[in-house]
This record gives structure tokens, sequence and C-alpha cells, in this order.
């Protein structure tokens, strides 16, 4: 196996989706080669990260909608049709 | 994790479904703040944001009708979410796409690494805990190819099975993998700066 084809396993390794044949080749890859550890590491990193930095928590500061916008959405609601409304 | 609709959430539906005011209220209060970061995470712009959560809210109320309660309320909701947003990105699509190849690794003729990159000392807890960190890691994410970055953040951060991803974005599953695979490298390659504070 050659770097190239380790790349192309990684999704799959990490999702616990690779064959066991092609699991062992890969952990062998691994094994021997520090580059694609590496890469490896970031690649899960990166995931991670990017799950950090999108987080709920991340993204809006406030976890509740502003009150405004409560209102525009109920306002808009009733523009809606539904069947309890009288028109 | 439940799998289906608690009984909270049967409860609300029916009294949405009876038209109470109240149940309206109580739905856009209760997942409000969740549906706008779902809208924030995909639009990166507060204001188009807005505008897709109202979109979410007012679509749901349409299609209350078609909540079978197979799935949990909340799932439902999120999809449609998803989909507001989706819609809105197709609305303000501009140019076409950069290429995304310069962001992937490349490889000699034997197959071997022909840039080894740097080992990345740090922990993702360690180096995304500032906010700065944080934004900027937004912002390299932002920066990926559009068609890129929605297949990331819908599988990564959303958490969307392939199957639903590829339905949403009307890929084929495969195609939803490849797209994966290539933008997680690609983020890969532009967070490096940010983690490989070691040399090779
Ligand atoms: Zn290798």
């Amino acid at each position: 196996m050659t770097c190239h084809d380790a790349l192309d396993f990684l999704d799959d390794y990490l999702d616990g989706n690779l064959p066991w044949g092609q699991r062992i080749a890969f952990g062998l890859h691994l094994g021997l080669c520090r580059p694609c550890r590496d890469y490896l590491d970031g690649y899960r990193k990166t995931i991670e990260a990017s799950r950090k930095a999108l987080s709920e928590q991340a993204v809006t500061s406030c976890q509740q909608l502003p009150d405004e916008m409560v209102q525009a959405i109920l306002a808009a609601r009733s523009q809606v049709p539904h069947t309890d409304r009288r028109d | 994790m439940e799998t289906s609709t608690s009984e909270t959430e049967t409860a609300l539906v029916a009294a949405l479904r009876a038209g109470e005011p109240a149940a309206y209220e109580r739905l856009v209060r209760e997942y409000g703040g969740r549906i706008l970061a779902v809208c924030e995470r995909l639009l990166f712009n507060r204001e188009d944001a807005r505008d897709a959560v109202q979109e979410t809210f007012l679509s749901a109320f349409r299609s209350l009708e078609s909540f079978d309660g197979r799935s949990q309320f909340a799932t439902w909701l999120h999809r449609i979410a998803v989909n507001a947003s989706l819609m809105k990105l197709r609305t303000k699509r501009r140019h076409p796409e950069q290429s995304i190849d310069d962001l992937l690794p490349t490889f000699q003729s034997d197959g071997h690494r022909s840039d080894p990159g740097s080992r990345w000392t740090n922990s993702a807890g360690e180096i995304s805990e500032r906010r700065e960190t944080q934004q900027l890691i937004r912002e390299k994410i932002e920066g990926l190819p559009e068609s890129y970055r929605n297949v990331l953040i819908l599988r990564d951060i959303e958490e969307l099975d392939t199957e639903t991803v590829a339905e949403m974005l009307e890929l084929s599953p495969g195609a939803v993998k490849v797209r994966l695979h290539r933008a997680r490298q690609a983020l890969r390659t532009l967070l490096e700066p940010i983690f490989g504070g070691a040399s090779k």
C-alpha cells in the first residue's frame, strides 16, 4: 500500500467501515509511515476542531432567539393559511 | 437519545395542529436558538440566517400535517432548517466555484507523499479553545468552495448521514463521500498553519 492508497481509506477507517483485510494493510502502512500517521492525526483534529468552531455555543452568542425575531415569526405566521383561521 | 417523538413533543404537535397560538410561541422559543445556530453555520451571515430561521418556522407551520411522528420532532425541524438554509444559498450563488485541487495532498509517482507536512503537536481542544482561533477556523471553513463546504457541514457538524445529505443536495451517496473526503483534506491544509507549529 502506498500513501496515496492509504489516503483513500481514511474515512472508512475512521468510520470503522474498513473490511478487515484492508484494515490490516492500512494499519501496517501507518505503522511504517510517519507522514501518514501525522496526516491521519491532523485529519482527525481537523474534524474535531471544525466541530468545536461551529458548535452551537460558538456560533450563537444567545441560546435563545431574540424577542423581536420571535414576534416577527409569529406575526408572519398569521399570514400562513391554517384551518383555525377565519379570513 | 430518543429515537421517536417524546410525550412532550407529541403534546406540542397536537396543540400546534389545533392551532393554539401559545403552542406556536412555545415552539419558536424552544427551538429557535438551535435553529438559528444551524442556519448560521450554513450561511455564515446573520441576516441570511435570520431569514432562513423565519422560513424554517413558516415552512414547519405549513407542513405540520406531514410530520408523522416516526422521527423526533426536533430532527424533523432540523431538516427543514437545513433545507431552508440550502435554499437561501441557492438564491445567492454567484460566481463559479474555485477548484479545491490545490488544497489536496500531492504524491510522487511511486505513491509516496511529496510533502509530508508538519506534525500537529497540539490537541484540537487546546487549539480551538480560544475564541479568536475558533473565528479563524470558521473563516477557513467559509473559504472552502460551497459545494464542499455544505457537505462537510452537513456530515461533520449537523451529523446527517450520507443518504440524507445526498438527498438534500441531489447528489449520489458516492459523490457525497468523495466531496466529504476532499473537503476534510482541503480544510486540513487550510488549518495546517494554525495547528502545525512544529516543523517537519
Ligand atoms: Zn504513507
